[in-house]
């Protein structure tokens, strides 16, 4: 039965689990760090199929690209990945903060 | 044996975890970030050691963090249910009560069967039930995440739902009225089979003691009070323990 407390139309977790009932690949990512201003705050999930469709967010929208394509890699290999965001790692990933914050998300594969 | 960092997420904690938030119960999904490996620890379950500590203090704050802990770091994510403070009365303080909460991160549901006092001109933008609450709390009953504060003055419409949250083992219980309507409050409850021990976490007269002195300022008073219970929950149910 839904729960009259969750939005569970646009619960992350709780499409997730929806994901995995249907037999889908799925990879959940989670903010674990943040330093400075960031849009989300730790613990935000954004939730990502082997189709690279999401629902969720880890940031304001800056960095959602780079971590679904990482995601696609964790679906594939079973391994989970720790990414790092901000100003200072513009090489790195090519996408950034605009806000000037550093955030650290923990991407894991679902079963 | 660990087969070392690279450790997928178990669908078991996912399920596990989305049982105990569609039924409003506190849960954290602890990661070892050595290993990878996640489970979930329910509000009650024994943790020991450092870890333990920062998971009981994780429940009070509802803030995620990395934590280390037995030479291991790890994720702690804290599943709180969104806290619902109910407040019997459509009066004068409700009214400033609403707006305070809400920017608190409480938001509040009014009852009152006083169609007078119940309107949606009185309250704008807030959740108004003009019913009796025994109807309205058997469709949304009451919890451990719920508090809540009776204001009307009225028997008839306070004393149900007074015990009906010291049944639910709301975090907060409070009543407005003076020390002597209180006691005699109190003889009605213990009539309804309300028993000592729950009479002693009922908050009366309500609010923190701030001298409050007009309708806004008991409205600081009551959504101060619930505030600190909410924060300390747990902490004042070991003591009495301990303390039996």
């Amino acid at each position: 039965m839904p729960s009259k407390f969750l939005d569970e139309a646009r619960d992350p977790l709780i499409i997730a689990e929806g994901w995995m009932k249907d037999g889908k690949d799925v990879a959940v990512a989670t903010v674990i760090e943040t330093w400075g201003s960031a849009p989300r705050p730790v613990g935000s999930h954004l939730v990502i199929d082997a189709e690279g469709t999401f629902h969720g967010s880890v940031s304001g929208g800056c960095v959602e690209g780079a971590v679904i394509s990482e995601a696609l890699d964790v679906i594939a290999s079973g391994k989970p990945k720790m990414l790092d965001f901000g100003v200072a790692d513009e090489t790195a990933w090519q996408v950034g903060l605009s806000c000037g914050g550093r955030i650290r998300v923990y991407v894991e594969r679902l079963g | 044996m660990s087969s070392g960092w690279g450790e997928a997420m178990d669908p078991y904690v996912l399920k596990a975890l989305n049982a105990e938030r569609r039924a409003r119960r506190a849960a954290i999904v602890v990661t070892d970030l050595g290993d990878g490996r996640d489970r979930v620890v329910k509000e009650g379950d024994a943790v020991a050691g450092d870890l333990g500590a920062a998971v009981a203090k994780a429940f009070r704050t509802g803030a995620s963090s990395m934590v280390e802990a037995e030479g291991r770091s790890f994720f702690l994510n804290v599943h709180l249910p969104q806290p619902r403070l109910v407040v019997i009365g459509a009066v004068h303080i409700s009214q400033a009560l609403a707006p305070m909460a809400r920017i608190a991160g409480f938001p509040l549901e009014i009852i009152d069967p006083r169609t007078a006092f119940a309107s949606d001109e009185r309250f704008p933008d807030v959740s108004l039930k003009a019913e009796w609450p025994e109807d309205v709390l058997k469709d949304c009953p009451l919890d451990r995440y719920a508090a809540l504060a009776a204001v009307t003055h009225d028997p008839k419409i306070d004393d149900f739902p007074l015990k009906a949250a010291l049944d639910a083992d709301c975090f907060y219980v409070g009543a407005l009225g003076s020390r002597k309507t209180h006691a005699k409050r109190v003889e009605r409850l213990l009539a309804m089979g309300v028993t000592p021990d729950q009479i002693e976490r009922i908050n009366a007269p309500i609010g923190l003691n701030i001298g409050a002195a007009n309708p806004a300022e008991i409205a600081v008073a009551v959504l101060a009070q619930v505030i600190a219970a909410f924060r300390s929950r747990g902490l004042a149910g070991k003591t009495k323990d301990e303390a039996a």
